[in-house]
């Protein structure tokens, strides 16, 4: 009971440090939020935005450079009372609608917003007409209904 | 019709678009953003000179030429692989080249160009980048052909190589060329 646990050191420690890693996650750029309410509207906005270059990474949670410059200079046009539109527009003026994750609706892109829709349209249509040739035979053949049973 | 083969169609579908896909991504790098700036006028900017930051460069001083401003840092790995291209292709252009140097320490940046050598009329120094931003840069290195009137003709993002001087870069100036006499 007494003799010593020289690993219980080394435990505390670890646990300490990883309940203060998404503390420390945190301070990789604290900017000074004046409330609750911008800070989530910062997150918000950063997280719709793509970080140009780490491509997989929204600007919330990149650690490049220039998702770095970039999340300064959105938190510094909500300062200067920017909507967050003004904010989309003032990225996609310098790097295209690539910053979007969600791209913007108009004639090039009605195929990537539509096509799954259409996709699923062809399908329905092909299903129907299995559905209604099958439903034209199965009365004609009784033992059509006593076979499904079996399955 | 006989639907008997209607499996093995959609199969091929499936096989044709993969096959696209693959093929897609060999010759159109993905990680390249097309610029929406080309044909823009380029962003206005006023920066310091790397080698004598009391003097400024801004667009005014560049306009009536076309100039071609190539992205830089001594951080940048394959800014080394491009700039051996500059030294020996870049005079013969005919040109300014205006070396943008982009988030950098000034003596790491002219310790680089004294080690590599110099191709650059003159060189601007952006140190916090936010110049690079209007200009829609997001790496090293990155080349803008701009025309007299100032508008941007060509953007190239990554290193210059001869395949793109010859091809890309140099018709390109040389409409230019034509069209203001």
């Amino acid at each position: 009971m007494s003799h010593a646990r020289p690993f219980r050191g080394i435990f505390t420690a670890l646990l300490v440090l990883a309940l203060l890693l998404p503390v420390l996650a945190q301070a990789i750029d604290a900017l000074p939020f004046k409330d609750r309410a911008e800070e989530q509207r910062f997150q918000n906005l950063t997280r719709q935005l793509r970080c140009l270059v780490c491509q997989n990474e929204s600007l919330a949670d990149s650690s490049a450079d220039l998702a770095k410059d970039l999340r300064e200079e959105v938190f510094g046009q909500m300062k200067q009372g920017k909507s967050d539109i003004e904010i989309k527009q003032y990225l996609t003026a310098r790097y295209g609608d690539f910053v979007l994750y969600n791209p913007p609706l108009r004639g090039g892109t009605v195929l990537l917003w539509f096509g799954p829709l259409l996709v699923l349209l062809i399908g329905a249509g092909i299903v129907y007409r299995i559905v209604r040739r099958r439903a034209k035979v199965s009365p004609a053949t009784p033992s059509a209904a006593s076979s499904e049973e079996d399955w | 019709m006989n639907t008997r083969y209607l499996p093995l169609v959609g199969f091929g579908l499936v096989a044709a678009l993969l096959a696209f896909g693959i093929h897609y991504m060999r010759n159109n790098s993905m990680n390249e953003v097309p610029s929406p700036l080309i044909g823009k006028a380029a962003p206005a900017f006023d920066l310091p000179l790397l080698n004598d930051p009391g003097k400024r460069l801004s667009n005014a001083d560049l306009a009536g030429k076309p100039y071609l401003l190539n992205v830089f840092a001594s951080w940048c790995f394959a800014c080394r692989d491009e700039h051996p291209i500059l030294m020996s292709e870049g005079r013969k252009l005919g040109i300014p080249i205006i070396g943008f140097n982009y988030k950098d320490e000034a003596a790491d940046a002219t310790r680089w160009l004294q080690q590599f050598g110099d191709p650059y009329s003159v060189v601007i120094a952006d140190r916090d980048g936010r110049i690079a931003i209007d200009f829609g840069v997001y790496g090293a290195p990155e080349s803008f052909l701009v025309d007299g009137k100032g508008i941007i003709r060509y953007k190239r993002i990554g290193a210059i190589t001869p395949e793109i001087l010859a091809f890309e870069l140099k018709p390109r100036l040389a409409a230019m060329q034509g069209e203001n006499p």
